[in-house]
């Protein structure tokens, strides 16, 4: 589904992915971790052509993304931090999005789905921080694409939220999707991750299941894991 | 491209600003028709304002709009849309919008005046073409700038600068550079300085139109003789257009390497 090699990005004086390879077959849910400023966004902002790597070649379903826009029609994007236009209502961003991209009755389901409706009429620039995340989610997942890439999708959510979203993803995975999450929360990854790919300094430092880095790092539990290897290359 | 211009036009349609610079040549016009009564002297008062007005409103809601619409933007990187086609759509969202409250603003109460059975109809309409040419000009280099500084603070302060630069510190210079060279002869020097500079050459354009280049002495005669003709005018006309495609060319070139 996606292959990323050698890829390379620095800002400025700051090395951000320092020749990172890896990736991602079809169907099955990632989870991409690591310390902060490790390098996860600018990943998955390369994957999606909003950054420009320096070197590195990336694929998605085997064609070269470079020069190429019509690619992300196969990827919904939940970026990280819900920033619209403030002066938009929520009904006008919906339908502005759909017409961007592709007509869909799938949103009504999902605006029910997070009891949007009271707020289809308010402004963006008025909405709360959870319900903005929530307007996020309908937009990511109105559309449905064979990739879905979640930038940590749980920020500001409450509890029913939270798990109306994890049933959520699961049935996407069902349907043969390949999802990309990353997530500081990390008993949400354990919940729903089957992989997960731990950046370390532009690296991948490991990927494979959490059982295998249980065993790896001689940890008992997967939060025990992390910090481990955390510690370790930090001290 | 098409739809991102009519989502930027859209929204700027709704935002008060459009409709603020839209009264006020609205007014500008109204005042100037019925308490002058004299056309020709209508267009000339009008031109100082839109010389020096147009480039700093073109440069100002150029770089405005671009930080504000920030968050926009990130929307639509992720959708499957052509880097080109969100930047020169936004771009021309702006730039005609601008256009529009200053062609309305003013040809409204033109019109109304009776503009069409006057003589100075094609002055008028030079007015309006510069005008528009200046705010197509500031706009794409106000994009240019917002899109090369990160830092709001720093890219007004560009802009602003630059806006200075091109409407007054640029003669200052060009004055200076006359009367010290004054012993050479200074006619071709002073053509070309005159393209060089968007501002310069709106004012020259009309100035010469309107046929008070006496007032403007020896140099007013070689311009006569280059502006005034069909060549000069096309010349102009090239240097205008250039002002513009030389930034949007940029725009799209720095659009396809920036990170967001």
């Amino acid at each position: 589904m996606v292959t990323i090699q050698n890829l390379r990005k620095k800002f400025g004086k700051n090395q951000v992915l320092s020749g990172l390879d890896l990736s991602f077959g079809a169907g099955g849910i990632f989870a991409i971790l690591g310390p902060n400023g490790s390098g996860k966004t600018t990943l998955i902002k390369s994957v999606l052509g909003m950054v420009i790597p320096d070197k590195g070649e990336i694929t998605v379903l085997g064609k070269n993304i470079t020069k190429n826009s019509d690619y992300r029609h196969q990827i919904d994007y939940l970026p990280q931090i819900a920033n619209f236009p403030s002066n938009l209502k929520v009904k006008e961003l919906i339908k502005m999005i759909k017409d961007l991209r592709k007509s869909t009755k799938e949103d009504e389901r999902l605006i029910e789905l997070f009891k949007l409706t009271p707020f289809l009429d308010k402004k963006l620039g008025q909405l709360s921080g959870g319900t903005k995340q929530k307007v996020n989610l309908v937009l990511t997942f109105m559309f449905d694409s064979p990739i879905i890439i979640l930038d940590e999708p749980t920020s500001g959510l409450d509890p029913i939220s939270m798990l109306r979203l994890k049933d959520l993803i699961q049935v996407e995975k069902e349907k043969g999707k390949t999802i990309l999450i990353t997530s500081h929360i990390m008993s949400f990854v354990e919940e729903i991750s089957d992989e997960i790919v731990f950046i370390l300094e532009g690296k991948i430092y490991f990927k494979g299941t959490i059982t295998e880095l249980k065993t790896k790092t001689n940890q008992p539990d997967f939060e025990h894991a992390i910090a481990s290897i955390l510690t370790d290359n930090h001290a | 491209m098409l739809k991102i211009l009519k989502y930027s036009f859209y929204d700027l349609m709704r935002s008060r600003w459009s409709y603020v610079y839209f009264a006020f040549y609205l007014l500008l016009g109204i005042v100037l028709l019925f308490l002058n009564n004299d056309l020709s002297k209508a267009v000339i008062t009008l031109m100082n304002v839109i010389i020096i007005l147009v480039p700093l409103i073109g440069t100002i809601f150029g770089v405005m709009y671009y930080y504000n619409s920030k968050e926009f933007t990130e929307l639509l990187l992720a959708q499957p849309l052509k880097r080109s086609s969100i930047f020169l759509g936004q771009y021309l969202g702006v730039a005609i919008s601008l256009s529009m409250s200053l062609i309305l603003g003013l040809g409204l109460p033109f019109v109304f005046y009776g503009l069409f059975e006057s003589s100075a109809i094609w002055d008028f309409s030079l007015l309006l073409i510069t005008g528009t040419f200046l705010t197509l000009i500031f706009t794409a280099l106000a994009f240019n700038i917002a899109l090369s500084n990160e830092n709001k603070i720093k890219g007004f302060g560009y802009a602003i600068l630059l806006w200075l630069f091109l409407a007054v510190i640029y003669d200052g210079i060009f004055l200076l550079v006359l009367i010290g060279f004054e012993e050479y002869p200074l006619d071709k020097v002073s053509l070309i300085g005159t393209m060089l500079n968007p501002i310069d050459l709106s004012r020259t354009l009309i100035l010469l139109k309107l046929d008070i280049s006496a007032l403007l002495g020896y140099t007013g005669a070689i311009f006569k003789q280059f502006f005034g003709t069909n060549y000069g005018l096309i010349v102009s006309f090239i240097a205008l257009s250039l002002w513009v495609i030389v930034p949007v060319l940029r725009i799209v070139y720095k659009s396809k390497k920036k990170d967001f």
